[in-house]
Protein backbone atom coordinates (compact mmCIF):
# COMPACT_ATOMS: atom_id res chain seq x y z
CA UNK A 1 0.00 0.00 0.00
CA UNK A 2 1.17 3.47 -0.84
CA UNK A 3 -0.11 6.69 0.71
CA UNK A 4 -1.35 9.57 -1.40
CA UNK A 5 1.70 11.40 -2.63
CA UNK A 6 2.82 14.50 -4.51
CA UNK A 7 5.05 14.70 -7.55
CA UNK A 8 5.20 18.24 -8.93
CA UNK A 9 5.95 20.19 -5.75
CA UNK A 10 8.64 17.79 -4.48
CA UNK A 11 10.23 17.72 -7.93
CA UNK A 12 10.22 21.52 -8.10
CA UNK A 13 11.54 21.74 -4.53
CA UNK A 14 14.31 19.33 -5.45
CA UNK A 15 15.21 21.37 -8.53
CA UNK A 16 15.53 24.49 -6.34
CA UNK A 17 17.67 22.63 -3.78
CA UNK A 18 19.92 21.32 -6.56
CA UNK A 19 20.15 24.77 -8.15
CA UNK A 20 21.01 26.47 -4.82
CA UNK A 21 23.70 23.85 -4.14
CA UNK A 22 25.20 24.18 -7.62
CA UNK A 23 25.13 27.97 -7.29
CA UNK A 24 27.23 27.73 -4.13
CA UNK A 25 29.75 25.52 -5.95
CA UNK A 26 29.99 27.71 -9.07
CA UNK A 27 30.08 31.03 -7.18
CA UNK A 28 32.33 30.37 -4.20
CA UNK A 29 33.49 26.81 -4.89
CA UNK A 30 31.91 25.22 -1.83
CA UNK A 31 29.90 22.05 -1.20
CA UNK A 32 26.38 22.88 0.02
CA UNK A 33 26.42 20.44 2.90
CA UNK A 34 24.36 21.95 5.68
CA UNK A 35 25.99 19.95 8.48
CA UNK A 36 29.50 20.79 7.27
CA UNK A 37 28.60 24.47 6.98
CA UNK A 38 27.31 24.49 10.59
CA UNK A 39 30.35 22.56 11.89
CA UNK A 40 32.63 25.18 10.38
CA UNK A 41 30.80 27.79 12.45
CA UNK A 42 31.30 25.78 15.64
CA UNK A 43 35.09 25.68 15.23
CA UNK A 44 35.74 28.78 13.15
CA UNK A 45 38.86 29.30 11.07
CA UNK A 46 39.94 32.80 10.03
CA UNK A 47 38.43 33.84 6.70
CA UNK A 48 36.13 30.80 6.63
CA UNK A 49 33.22 32.04 8.69
CA UNK A 50 31.34 34.79 6.88
CA UNK A 51 30.09 32.79 3.89
CA UNK A 52 28.79 30.10 6.27
CA UNK A 53 27.02 32.72 8.34
CA UNK A 54 25.43 34.27 5.23
CA UNK A 55 24.24 30.94 3.85
CA UNK A 56 22.68 29.90 7.18
CA UNK A 57 21.14 33.36 7.51
CA UNK A 58 19.57 32.89 4.04
CA UNK A 59 18.28 29.48 5.07
CA UNK A 60 16.66 30.87 8.23
CA UNK A 61 15.29 33.94 6.44
CA UNK A 62 13.95 31.85 3.55
CA UNK A 63 12.24 29.53 6.01
CA UNK A 64 10.82 32.51 7.89
CA UNK A 65 9.21 33.97 4.76
CA UNK A 66 8.01 30.58 3.48
CA UNK A 67 6.36 29.76 6.82
CA UNK A 68 3.93 32.62 6.11
CA UNK A 69 3.37 31.73 2.45
CA UNK A 70 2.93 27.98 3.03
CA UNK A 71 2.21 27.56 6.76
CA UNK A 72 0.85 24.05 6.17
CA UNK A 73 4.37 22.99 5.18
CA UNK A 74 5.64 23.93 8.62
CA UNK A 75 3.47 21.63 10.70
CA UNK A 76 5.96 20.13 13.12
CA UNK A 77 3.79 17.55 14.90
CA UNK A 78 5.09 14.00 14.76
CA UNK A 79 3.76 12.51 17.97
CA UNK A 80 7.34 11.92 19.17
CA UNK A 81 8.04 13.03 22.73
CA UNK A 82 10.46 15.87 23.47
CA UNK A 83 12.92 13.38 24.97
CA UNK A 84 12.89 11.41 21.72
CA UNK A 85 13.46 14.61 19.75
CA UNK A 86 16.43 15.48 21.99
CA UNK A 87 17.89 12.01 21.37
CA UNK A 88 17.29 12.49 17.64
CA UNK A 89 19.20 15.80 17.68
CA UNK A 90 22.12 14.24 19.54
CA UNK A 91 22.32 11.28 17.13
CA UNK A 92 22.09 13.57 14.11
CA UNK A 93 24.81 15.88 15.51
CA UNK A 94 27.30 13.10 16.25
CA UNK A 95 26.33 11.13 13.13
CA UNK A 96 26.71 13.90 10.56
CA UNK A 97 30.18 14.77 11.80
CA UNK A 98 31.53 11.20 11.92
CA UNK A 99 29.65 10.48 8.70
CA UNK A 100 31.06 13.57 6.96
CA UNK A 101 27.68 14.84 5.83
CA UNK A 102 23.92 14.69 5.83
CA UNK A 103 21.08 14.63 3.32
CA UNK A 104 22.44 17.65 1.43
CA UNK A 105 26.21 17.05 1.41
CA UNK A 106 25.99 13.31 0.69
CA UNK A 107 22.46 12.97 -0.71
CA UNK A 108 22.55 15.81 -3.23
CA UNK A 109 26.14 17.02 -3.77
CA UNK A 110 27.92 13.71 -3.13
CA UNK A 111 25.63 11.59 -5.28
CA UNK A 112 25.65 14.35 -7.92
CA UNK A 113 29.48 14.29 -7.95
CA UNK A 114 29.41 10.46 -8.05
CA UNK A 115 31.41 10.19 -4.81
CA UNK A 116 32.06 6.66 -3.63
CA UNK A 117 31.69 7.69 0.04
CA UNK A 118 28.28 9.22 -0.61
CA UNK A 119 27.11 6.16 -2.52
CA UNK A 120 27.87 4.20 0.67
CA UNK A 121 26.53 6.79 3.12
CA UNK A 122 23.14 7.52 1.54
CA UNK A 123 21.77 3.93 1.50
CA UNK A 124 23.16 3.54 5.03
CA UNK A 125 21.28 6.48 6.50
CA UNK A 126 18.09 5.87 4.56
CA UNK A 127 18.24 2.16 5.46
CA UNK A 128 18.85 2.72 9.17
CA UNK A 129 16.23 5.51 9.17
CA UNK A 130 13.66 3.13 7.68
CA UNK A 131 14.62 0.45 10.20
CA UNK A 132 14.19 2.84 13.13
CA UNK A 133 10.82 4.10 11.84
CA UNK A 134 9.68 0.49 11.46
CA UNK A 135 10.82 -0.33 15.00
CA UNK A 136 9.20 2.73 16.56
CA UNK A 137 5.96 2.10 14.68
CA UNK A 138 5.94 -1.48 15.92
CA UNK A 139 6.73 -0.81 19.55
CA UNK A 140 4.92 2.55 19.68
CA UNK A 141 7.78 4.18 21.56
CA UNK A 142 7.19 7.88 21.92
CA UNK A 143 3.81 7.76 20.26
CA UNK B 1 32.40 45.03 -4.94
CA UNK B 2 33.19 41.44 -5.86
CA UNK B 3 33.04 40.48 -2.18
CA UNK B 4 29.67 42.18 -1.84
CA UNK B 5 28.22 40.27 -4.80
CA UNK B 6 29.66 36.96 -3.60
CA UNK B 7 28.06 37.53 -0.19
CA UNK B 8 24.76 38.37 -1.83
CA UNK B 9 24.87 35.23 -3.99
CA UNK B 10 25.67 33.08 -0.93
CA UNK B 11 22.75 34.59 1.01
CA UNK B 12 20.48 34.10 -2.03
CA UNK B 13 21.61 30.50 -2.32
CA UNK B 14 20.53 29.93 1.32
CA UNK B 15 17.12 31.48 0.62
CA UNK B 16 16.70 29.39 -2.52
CA UNK B 17 17.62 26.26 -0.55
CA UNK B 18 14.95 27.07 2.06
CA UNK B 19 12.26 27.63 -0.59
CA UNK B 20 13.25 24.30 -2.12
CA UNK B 21 13.04 22.48 1.20
CA UNK B 22 9.60 23.98 1.83
CA UNK B 23 8.14 23.04 -1.57
CA UNK B 24 9.76 19.63 -1.21
CA UNK B 25 7.92 18.96 2.05
CA UNK B 26 11.18 18.31 3.88
CA UNK B 27 10.12 20.82 6.53
CA UNK B 28 7.29 18.50 7.61
CA UNK B 29 8.90 15.88 9.90
CA UNK B 30 5.86 13.60 9.75
CA UNK B 31 6.22 13.53 5.94
CA UNK B 32 9.88 12.57 6.24
CA UNK B 33 8.92 9.78 8.64
CA UNK B 34 6.22 8.73 6.15
CA UNK B 35 8.92 8.47 3.47
CA UNK B 36 11.10 6.32 5.71
CA UNK B 37 8.11 4.18 6.70
CA UNK B 38 8.50 1.72 3.86
CA UNK B 39 6.89 -1.18 5.65
CA UNK B 40 4.06 0.63 7.44
CA UNK B 41 1.52 0.17 4.65
CA UNK B 42 1.25 3.93 4.07
CA UNK B 43 4.57 4.69 2.35
CA UNK B 44 4.85 8.28 1.09
CA UNK B 45 7.26 8.28 -1.88
CA UNK B 46 7.10 12.08 -2.46
CA UNK B 47 10.62 12.67 -1.16
CA UNK B 48 12.03 10.40 -3.84
CA UNK B 49 11.07 13.07 -6.35
CA UNK B 50 12.94 15.65 -4.27
CA UNK B 51 16.12 13.60 -4.60
CA UNK B 52 15.57 13.03 -8.32
CA UNK B 53 15.08 16.76 -8.96
CA UNK B 54 17.96 17.91 -6.77
CA UNK B 55 20.53 15.35 -7.92
CA UNK B 56 19.69 15.84 -11.61
CA UNK B 57 20.10 19.63 -11.51
CA UNK B 58 23.24 19.45 -9.36
CA UNK B 59 24.84 16.72 -11.46
CA UNK B 60 24.17 18.54 -14.74
CA UNK B 61 25.62 21.82 -13.46
CA UNK B 62 28.54 20.05 -11.78
CA UNK B 63 29.53 17.90 -14.71
CA UNK B 64 28.75 20.27 -17.59
CA UNK B 65 29.30 23.82 -16.34
CA UNK B 66 32.00 23.48 -13.67
CA UNK B 67 34.57 21.83 -15.99
CA UNK B 68 34.34 24.89 -18.27
CA UNK B 69 35.47 27.14 -15.40
CA UNK B 70 39.08 27.45 -14.16
CA UNK B 71 37.85 28.70 -10.81
CA UNK B 72 34.60 29.69 -9.12
CA UNK B 73 33.15 33.11 -10.01
CA UNK B 74 34.04 34.70 -6.67
CA UNK B 75 36.73 32.53 -5.09
CA UNK B 76 40.30 31.53 -5.98
CA UNK B 77 39.57 27.79 -6.20
CA UNK B 78 37.01 25.00 -5.92
CA UNK B 79 37.08 23.32 -2.50
CA UNK B 80 36.08 19.66 -2.82
CA UNK B 81 36.11 16.88 -0.23
CA UNK B 82 39.54 15.22 -0.25
CA UNK B 83 38.73 11.84 1.27
CA UNK B 84 37.58 9.19 -1.17
CA UNK B 85 37.66 5.84 0.69
CA UNK B 86 34.66 4.38 2.45
CA UNK B 87 35.70 3.84 6.09
CA UNK B 88 34.19 2.47 9.29
CA UNK B 89 33.73 5.78 11.16
CA UNK B 90 31.87 7.23 8.18
CA UNK B 91 29.49 4.28 7.93
CA UNK B 92 28.91 4.35 11.71
CA UNK B 93 28.24 8.08 11.52
CA UNK B 94 25.84 7.67 8.61
CA UNK B 95 24.00 4.95 10.56
CA UNK B 96 23.71 7.21 13.63
CA UNK B 97 22.48 10.07 11.48
CA UNK B 98 19.90 7.76 9.89
CA UNK B 99 18.68 6.65 13.33
CA UNK B 100 18.28 10.27 14.47
CA UNK B 101 16.58 11.19 11.19
CA UNK B 102 14.08 8.36 11.64
CA UNK B 103 13.34 9.26 15.25
CA UNK B 104 12.86 13.01 14.77
CA UNK B 105 11.98 13.34 11.08
CA UNK B 106 14.45 16.21 10.95
CA UNK B 107 17.76 16.55 9.18
CA UNK B 108 19.93 19.66 9.69
CA UNK B 109 18.72 21.81 6.74
CA UNK B 110 14.97 21.68 7.40
CA UNK B 111 15.53 22.10 11.15
CA UNK B 112 17.45 25.32 10.52
CA UNK B 113 14.86 26.52 7.99
CA UNK B 114 12.16 26.02 10.66
CA UNK B 115 14.19 27.75 13.38
CA UNK B 116 12.39 31.11 13.10
CA UNK B 117 9.10 29.54 14.17
CA UNK B 118 10.70 29.18 17.61
CA UNK B 119 8.87 25.91 18.18
CA UNK B 120 10.19 24.11 21.26
CA UNK B 121 10.69 20.85 19.33
CA UNK B 122 12.86 22.45 16.64
CA UNK B 123 14.90 24.39 19.17
CA UNK B 124 15.53 21.31 21.33
CA UNK B 125 16.52 19.36 18.22
CA UNK B 126 18.94 22.07 17.07
CA UNK B 127 20.49 22.56 20.52
CA UNK B 128 21.05 18.80 20.90
CA UNK B 129 22.42 18.60 17.35
CA UNK B 130 25.02 21.27 18.17
CA UNK B 131 25.95 19.47 21.41
CA UNK B 132 26.25 16.27 19.36
CA UNK B 133 28.60 17.95 16.87
CA UNK B 134 30.90 19.16 19.66
CA UNK B 135 30.78 15.65 21.13
CA UNK B 136 31.74 14.23 17.75
CA UNK B 137 34.76 16.58 17.53
CA UNK B 138 35.97 14.96 20.78
CA UNK B 139 35.06 11.42 19.71
CA UNK B 140 36.85 11.82 16.40
CA UNK B 141 40.10 12.69 18.14
CA UNK B 142 39.93 9.32 19.91
CA UNK B 143 39.33 7.19 16.81
CA UNK B 144 42.51 5.32 15.84
CA UNK B 145 43.73 6.48 12.45
CA UNK B 146 43.94 2.84 11.32
CA UNK B 147 40.15 2.85 11.03
CA UNK B 148 40.36 5.45 8.31
CA UNK B 149 41.41 3.95 4.99
CA UNK B 150 44.37 5.57 3.26
CA UNK B 151 43.39 7.74 0.32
Amino acid sequence: MIAEFEIIKPLLGGVLIGFASALLMLSIGRIAGISGIVEGLLRPKTGDVFWRFLFILGLVFGGFVMSFIMPERYSLETGRSIEMIALAGLLVGVGVHLGSGCTSGHGVCGIGRISKRSFAAVPTFIGVGALVVWYLGRSRIGL
Amino acid sequence: MKMFISGLVTFFSGICFAIGLTLAGMTIPSKVIGFLDVTGGQWDPSLMFVMIGAITVYAVMYHFIKPKMDKPLYAPKFRLPTRSKVDVPMLLGAAMFGAGWGIGGFCPGPAIASASLLDMRTLVFLACMIVGMYLAFLIQALIPSALYGKD
